[in-house]
């Protein structure tokens, strides 16, 4: 039987991935340019018995998916800019509390209100840093709509499997393009489920460590009972000021994610293999970009893309690798040099990171890229 | 035979961090009661709270329980309860929590009226930080942000939750310990969103301040300035004058959320507009 085929937007296809993946609740406050993705899932989640709610703001939608979440529900909430900056609290305690959740966030222009319906990617730090404290950062940066889906589905399961809030963050293009999307049979993609506990309710406890890293997540009502709290926990889910404790809980936390980089981490090199110049960049950015490095090629430059699919963790030493055998980096990106940074602090100064930003609202043009290259001597 | 408190208690986490003379204890206790009138199972029972002295109420319970972010009990706790509509969900917090941090999500979750209990403890001040006025502090009462008065007009916690479409609505005292499982009771069986606020005392932070004298002096006070809305009803306005409302303030049947979205879930799936 041939598979199903859309020609569909790319907010709409992170909600059909998210349905894909399993979601079951969602939590929103309308707000451009995100807000298909709450739409499809008002109209889609009663369908499977799921369950919609358009909260009263941001941080009552991020609470509301945590609370979800606790029941053992996969759940998603979706936003943008302001609206990311206003969840950060709640995806904080989402982080202590080691409660799995998506957050799809579409990039528009900012600090505040911004360009609300121009594209930017001037949101990756905030995915990184914006919520205060320590804590692990999984962020998703897809380029296309078929990968918005399949990228959404992947972020649930790194949710599931590592207990932590994940970010799927396409850039504004990405989510309000339209594109053929063949969508996956039932199965075809992996779909992780949240481990159930082993130990019957009076002996589990929350973060017990004796089943590593990431302790199985009980139910609320599934006949556990057991105490989820914001403050630095003890291994049983109560707060704790002992240093020895608090220091281990939090470095465990962040231990999670980046001790298993390699099954989180994700990238597409394209000609890189002989590149004299390598263009970092992610999103409909990567896109310009590919278009540029074929040009180049046909010009005789040994260029190559390597595009980023996550953000966070971010590929650190394989970009170090590359830079021992390029002349140059180039980051196209809408924002003044976020991820231009984060290449050099990677790279040990091995070659020069030349930068195009943009935070215009318009998109980096290929021309502009391949100009970049020629300057590289 | 004395009433057997600490099987709702978890073992091993007490005493209370609460100062002598608080009364969140004698709320903590009116909601075992009341818990244990209705025979709720523990498992059962989500216990959900934000940020506060009186937000720590959850973790002496031994439920499941959820100490969440300042103000966001109520928006938590709704996620709770639509997902698991089954699970009796009761909310615990401050007057500062509920209504100055947490006020939307306090006047959203009365008007969708979600089958959830939300209890109130109002002492009119900021405990926990040590004592800044809050929403409920009255005008011209002492707090460490107010050195000479407080400026602002306080919220009527249970008329607020009244006209934010909260369909049963009660106040007790921490004075009147007998009356407040009766109403958390009532609160609970109620099906919709209910609020009880209980008039309480903060000898720490507010008493001292204000020239209370003693905890005696500030219950004897929530005693005094307090009338059972029955015996209102015969009162002359004079004589009101000055008095708060006590008992079931306010009682209605509207639609609850989680069954009006049973049926959205029935249209979607019958394919009905």
């Amino acid at each position: 039987m041939a598979k199903k085929v859309a020609f569909l937007q790319g907010n709409e296809a992170a909600a059909h991935g998210a349905l894909y993946a399993g979601c079951k609740f969602f939590a929103g406050y309308p707000i451009t340019p995100s807000t298909e993705v709450a739409e499809v899932m008002s109209a889609e989640l009663p369908k499977v018995g799921g369950k919609f709610i358009q909260m009263e703001d941001e941080i009552g939608a991020m609470s509301a998916v945590i609370g979800a979440a606790l029941t053992g529900s996969k759940v998603l909430t979706a936003t943008s800019g302001p609206g990311l900056s206003l969840k950060q609290e709640i995806i904080g305690y989402g982080c202590i509390t080691e409660v799995p959740c998506v957050i799809v966030n579409v990039m528009r222009g900012g600090p505040s209100t911004g360009m609300p319906t121009g594209p930017s990617q001037s949101d990756v730090m905030c995915a990184k840093w914006g919520t205060h404290g320590d804590h692990p950062a999984i962020c998703l940066v897809p380029a296309s709509v078929q990968e918005l889906f399949e990228e959404t589905v992947r972020a649930f399961n790194l949710a599931e499997k590592y207990r932590t809030p994940v970010m799927v963050m396409p850039d504004e293009i990405v989510g309000h393009m339209r594109e053929r999307i063949v969508f996956p049979e039932p199965g075809e993609l992996e779909v992780v489920d949240r481990p159930a506990p082993t130990l019957p309710p009076e002996q589990y406890k929350p973060y017990d460590t004796q089943f590593g890293d990431v302790p199985p997540l009980a139910a609320f009502g599934s006949g556990y009972k057991f105490h989820v709290t914001g403050l630095n926990k003890m291994q049983d889910g109560f707060p704790t000021t002992k240093a020895a404790i608090v220091q281990a809980e939090e470095e465990r936390q962040v231990r999670k994610v980046e001790a298993n980089k390699a099954d989180i981490m994700k990238w597409e090199e394209y000609l890189c293999d002989d590149a004299d110049i390598i263009v970092v960049a992610f999103g409909s950015t990567s896109r310009s970009a590919r278009y540029a490095v074929n040009e180049a090629r046909k010009a005789g430059i040994k260029a190559g893309l390597f595009r980023l699919i996550t953000f966070w963790p971010f590929p650190e030493e394989r970009l170090l690798a590359l830079s021992k055998q390029v002349k140059a980096f180039i980051t196209p990106e809408m924002n003044l040099g976020m991820c231009n940074g984060v290449v050099k602090g990677c790279i040990e100064g091995n070659a020069p990171v030349l930068g195009i930003y943009h935070v215009d609202g318009e998109p980096v043009n290929p021309n502009e890229i391949l100009s970049k290259m020629k300057e590289v001597k | 035979m004395a009433f057997d408190y600490d099987k709702y208690i978890r073992p091993g986490k007490l005493p209370h961090i609460w100062c002598p003379g608080c009364g969140h204890g004698i709320v903590m206790k009116g909601l075992i009661r009341a818990m244990d009138t209705l025979q709720m199972k523990k498992e059962n029972t989500a216990i959900v709270s934000g940020i506060g002295c009186a937000s720590r109420l959850p973790g002496y319970m031994d439920c499941c329980t959820l100490h969440t972010a300042h103000g966001r009990a109520a928006a938590f706790a709704t996620g709770v309860k639509m997902a698991r509509p089954e699970m009796d969900v009761i909310l615990v917090g401050g007057d500062g929590d509920g209504t100055a941090i947490g006020g939307n999500h306090f006047i959203h979750a009365c008007r969708r009226n979600i089958n959830m209990t939300y209890i109130v403890m109002n002492n009119k001040i900021y405990g926990m930080t040590g004592g800044q006025f809050s929403p409920a502090t009255p005008t011209g009462a002492k707090a460490s942000t107010t050195p000479y008065g407080n400026p602002d007009p306080c919220f009527d916690i249970a008329k607020l939750a009244i006209g934010a479409g909260a369909t049963f609505v009660a106040r007790g005292t921490a004075y009147h310990a007998n009356q407040i499982d009766k109403l958390i009771v009532e609160a609970i069986q109620h099906k919709g969103f209910s609020v009880v606020e209980i008039l309480d005392d903060c000898p720490t932070t507010y008493g001292r301040r204000n020239k209370f004298k003693s905890v005696i002096e500030m219950m004897n006070h929530l005693k005094d300035s307090t009338v059972p809305v029955k015996a209102a009803e015969k009162m002359s306005p004079e004589q009101l004058q000055g008095k708060v409302l006590t008992g079931v303030l306010y009682k209605e049947d509207k639609p609850e959320y989680c069954e009006q979205y049973a049926k959205v879930i029935e249209r979607a799936q019958g394919g009905a507009k």
